[in-house]
């Protein structure tokens, strides 16, 4: 039953493109802020959203017209003067931590950021022990 | 008639590579010589032989389009181009199995003709190891993926293969990884081999170092390809995504990388042993779990293919069976061998060691990134692990790593004088300081790009260093293979660091005869035609390039329509200068008729895919030079049996 | 005999158990919304197709609960939850739709195809009132309860099977 429904979700996602591109895309998918300042805070943003429809993409790498969509509010918001980390927490209360690529510690990220620091400490407990035991 | 053959032919491989396996495993048990021993070798070359053959039965039956086999249906195409059509052999679950499995026969042949170093009793080991791994490969084949399953009526006309595929990168793209799998499962042999008779010795590293460095060359090109594929291919410019696809062709790679080097150790200075065991299951179980990610589609990723759970359990059910029983092993028996010389901080083997571990944490981060979401999806909570996090986590460890790196091979063996290099660190810091300052202080550049600028500059001064005060002709090659693939690291990273630093990005509507700029370049859109290929039509951009007001270029990006699967793919236009590249794609039509360009203008991007290529160069000196020394010894040792034969004779 | 041998067994079998696991369980592509127990956010949208009323959230929070369809006339699924949105109108549902990405001449198309179950169809040419209420594809189906408060996503095509239970959570949302 559920295999059905992603069969046919799958379906939709996969067929409908060339529909959906009869729509031109969203007036600030393609074009950038006039601002370079600006822009180049909307492109550090959206290079560490992640697009919904895609898989392993970030909406600034990505075709999919839902990507564009989320580009220009994007840009909007950024032409209007919001922050990129308010923007970017806008879109986490929508869509949780899975639209943001950039980690933020919260109670189900913690460990990517636990095992580093563990690893840190076991590398160089491990090369101490081998060269102080010798030296 | 021809499948059947390719069919009978396999089933047969499979037998033989049972009988390799049980033969090797019964010598195990008995002491001395057997006739069964005798058997081993030529049960391996004979299944070398015959996987060979099936695999070419499936290559003819792909080039002939025969449409009455399922796999040539479901893949290919009449029409499409006959290179395609070969390369569509492996472009798919099926083929690309047959083709692994191929090619571990065929290096289960080499050894079992060539390698004559090793004791009688670890060889029969390794090639009974080496006989379990492939069984396995053929079960999965031959029970749950027959490449050659006939349909009950031809089809008509083939599914054709994804467009995104059709393309000269795809014929040596995923091939070039599998080789490097393969190669890593040689080495995987030899590790359980020596394992399991207790023979951790320099001859065994020796024995396993060419498959780990030709390995380690072909996961190298493979990954250089594959990242200059998705850039150009995927029409946004990006050349990693840190996807789990890529990262599950990395992972191999900074295991093998590793391994090389600790293997170094082992052959030269004979310390090292235990670690060097347990890179060899590692590299391997990495292979094997990128392997498992990618085709069961456990994994979200822009590259899956050949998606299915139920192959998915049967990979894992291998994967358990050879890297769980590798490990068991290696738990009872690590404690009985002894870890070998020992050696000095201040030393070649200590920086190595430096190294080997700031690489396997790498590989941890990577693992625990790629991993981390299939977790949480466990608790139903769907997180994202992106460049964001790979990136600065990596460079925690990638940049003391880095540091070594510039010194290390100017160590000596055993124990050394830090003094003794000081100068020469002193100039290495000198460049990276510099570096820093300068481009800190003149151009606004992020932290990362900025270590990466200066890192790379400074080792690529500090990586030639070994080769000062010697005689260039008399360097032996394996020491030009260090050089130029530490070198090849820092150019690597030098456009790496500048594609992130420099890149300039321009996205604008341009009239047909309107012009715009990106960087120093001019872009004049002159025409919007229609062209058609082969199996598809395209919308292509003429364009006329000046850089800096130089002499325009015509580049050609394209819009193209795949009819058979229907689906669009981006073939942007590349204008590679020596210091960058332009990348131009074509979008679409914007209401008032005006085309959205995509440009970039990447400064030193190729230096990317250059450096990669230069490692592997460096790689191929290292083989040869290490294969050269081989046979002269083998060639001293014959004579010097010959002449003590003469006088045995003579007396 | 070290212990600290037996650690890469057993990192390996943790791995080998999780991905036994993962296997075992059906793959969800779904994003849910953050935006459950949320009050709908701001937005007023033009009609989609002349004849029928645009949408806005004013109109949700007048003490009736209503179902948010979200879809599109280029949407394969869409065509098949059809009847079954006709049927939750018929037992009373009002229907809301946000045609997403569409043109006017489509969507008159599809309407004439497979009926039209809505009480007002808003244009939401940029996913606006999509990515507003953290739905990711089309289509999808919002429960707004009488106060303007989200209740329940359902994510992909209506299913026979699941017109009672949308009928229930219209039920308790009022």
């Amino acid at each position: 039953m559920i295999r059905a429904v992603i069969a046919a979700l799958v379906l939709a996602l996969s067929l409908p493109l060339a529909a959906q591109q009869n729509m031109p895309p969203a007036p600030y998918a393609y074009r950038q802020l006039d601002d370079p300042a600006q822009e180049a805070k909307a492109q550090e943003l959206m290079e560490t959203l992640r697009c919904l429809k895609c898989q392993s993409q970030s909406i600034a790498d990505s075709d999919a017209p839902m990507a564009g969509d989320m580009r220009h509010q994007v840009r909007l918001r950024i032409a209007a003067g919001e922050e990129p980390e308010a923007i970017r927490a806008w879109l986490m209360q929508r869509y949780g931590d899975y639209v943001s690529y950039k980690p933020e510690v919260s109670a189900t990220t913690w460990p990517l950021f636990a095992v580093p620091l563990l690893l840190a400490l076991v590398a160089g407990a491990l090369l101490l022990r081998r060269f102080r035991r010798r030296a | 008639m021809i499948a059947e053959l390719g069919l009978a032919a396999l089933w047969l491989a499979a037998a033989l590579a049972a009988m390799q396996m049980a033969a090797g495993f019964m010598t195990l048990r008995v002491a001395g010589p057997t006739e069964l021993a005798k058997l081993i070798r030529p049960a391996a070359m004979v299944q070398g032989v015959l996987v060979t053959l099936s695999f070419a039965a499936l290559v003819w039956l792909f080039a002939v389009t025969d449409l009455s086999v399922k796999l040539v249906a479901a893949n290919s195409h009449s029409m499409k181009p006959l290179v395609f059509k070969l390369s569509g052999t492996w472009g798919n679950h099926e083929g690309s199995m047959l083709l692994w499995v191929m090619v571990m026969g065929l290096a289960g042949a080499l050894i079992a003709a060539f390698e004559r170093r090793l004791p009688e009793r670890t060889m029969n080991a390794t090639l009974a190891a080496q006989g379990v791994v492939s069984l396995g490969f053929y079960a999965f084949l031959l029970l749950s993926s027959n490449p050659f399953e006939r349909l009950p009526v031809p089809a008509a006309e083939g599914m054709g293969l994804n467009p995104l595929l059709q393309d000269i990168g795809l014929a040596f793209h995923p091939p070039t990884l599998y080789l490097g799998y393969v190669g890593l499962s040689v080495a995987f042999s030899f590790a359980v081999g020596a394992l399991l008779t207790r023979q951790v010795t320099p001859d065994f590293a020796r024995a396993m170092r060419p498959w780990v460095l030709g390995a380690w060359v072909l996961l190298t090109v493979g990954i250089t390809a594959g990242s200059y594929w998705a850039y150009y291919e995927l029409g946004w410019g990006g050349w990693w995504f840190w996807d789990p696809v890529e990262n599950a062709s990395l992972m191999p790679w900074l295991a093998a990388t590793a391994l090389l080097h600790s293997v170094s150790v082992l052959a030269s200075r004979d310390a090292l042993r235990t670690w060097t065991i347990m890179l060899g299951v590692v590299a391997f179980s990495m292979s094997m779990v990128g392997t498992f990610l990618v085709r069961s589609g456990i994994l979200t990723s822009v590259h899956a293919f050949a998606v299915d759970p139920e192959r998915g359990t049967f990979i894992l059910g291998l994967l358990g069976l050879f890297i769980g029983g590798a490990l068991l092993l290696f738990a009872l028996r690590a404690s009985t061998i002894s870890e070998g010389e020992r050696f000095a901080v201040a030393s070649r083997e200590g920086a190595l060691v430096f190294n080997n571990v700031m690489l396997s944490a790498i590989l941890a981060i990577v693992l625990l990134g790629t991993l981390y979401p299939l977790l949480t999806e466990a608790f139903d909570v769907r997180v994202s692990v992106g460049p964001p996090y790979f990136n600065p986590v990596g460079a925690i460890f990638a940049v003391p790593m880095l540091l070594v790196m510039a010194v290390g091979p100017l160590l000596r063996w055993r124990q050394d004088r830090p003094e003794r290099i000081g100068r020469e660190a002193a100039l290495f810091a000198a460049l990276v300081l510099a570096a820093l300052l300068l481009f800190g202080l003149l151009a606004d550049v992020a932290l990362l790009p900025l270590l990466g600028l200066a890192l790379g500059l400074g080792l690529a001064i500090a990586s030639l260093m070994p080769l000062r005060g010697r005689k260039l002709t008399r360097t032996p090659l394996a020491t030009w293979g260090m050089v130029v693939a530490h070198f090849g690291i820092a150019v690597a990273l030098l456009g790496m660091a500048s594609e992130s630093a420099f890149s300039v990005e321009r996205l604008a509507a341009v009239g047909e005869g309107d012009s715009t700029t990106v960087g120093p370049w001019t872009v004049v859109l002159q025409a919007v035609e229609p062209v058609a290929g082969p199996n598809w039509t395209a919308l292509q951009g003429r364009m006329a390039v000046s850089y800096d007001g130089g002499t325009p270029i015509t580049v050609a990006p394209q819009a193209r329509n795949f009819w058979a699967p229907p689906q669009q793919t981006t073939e942007s236009a590349l204008v590679t200068r020596w210091n960058g590249q332009l990348y131009a794609v074509i979008g679409d039509r914007a209401p008032d008729g005006r085309w959205q360009l995509r440009l970039w203008w990447k400064p030193f991007v190729p230096l990317i895919w250059m450096g990669g290529l230069l490692v592997a160069l460096g790689g191929v000196l290292a083989l040869f030079g290490r294969l050269l020394t081989d046979i002269r010894n083998r060639r001293l040792a014959a004579r010097i049996a010959e002449r003590r034969a003469d006088r045995e004779a003579l007396a | 005999m070290s212990w600290r041998l037996w650690l890469p067994l057993l990192a390996f079998a943790g791995f080998l158990g999780l991905a036994a696991y993962q296997l075992t369980q059906p793959k969800d592509e779904f994003v849910e919304s953050g935006m459950i127990g949320q009050e709908l956010p701001y937005f007023d949208l033009p009609p989609a197709i002349d004849g029928v009323e645009g949408a806005a959230s004013v109109h949700f929070a007048d003490g009736k609960p209503r179902l948010l369809n979200i879809w599109a006339s280029w949407c394969l699924p869409c065509i098949a939850e059809a009847p079954q949105l006709e049927s939750l109108k018929r037992q009373g549902a009002d229907i809301v739709g946000i045609a997403i990405r569409d043109r006017p001449a489509d969507v008159a198309r599809f309407l004439a195809q497979n009926g039209n179950p809505y009480a007002r169809i808003g244009r939401d040419d940029l996913s606006e009132v999509q990515l507003g209420i953290g739905s990711s594809g089309v289509p999808e189906t919002f429960v707004i309860d009488g106060k303007g408060v989200i209740r329940y996503q359902h994510i992909g095509d209506i299913r026979a099977e699941d017109v009672p239970m949308l009928l229930e959570k219209l039920e308790e949302a009022r």
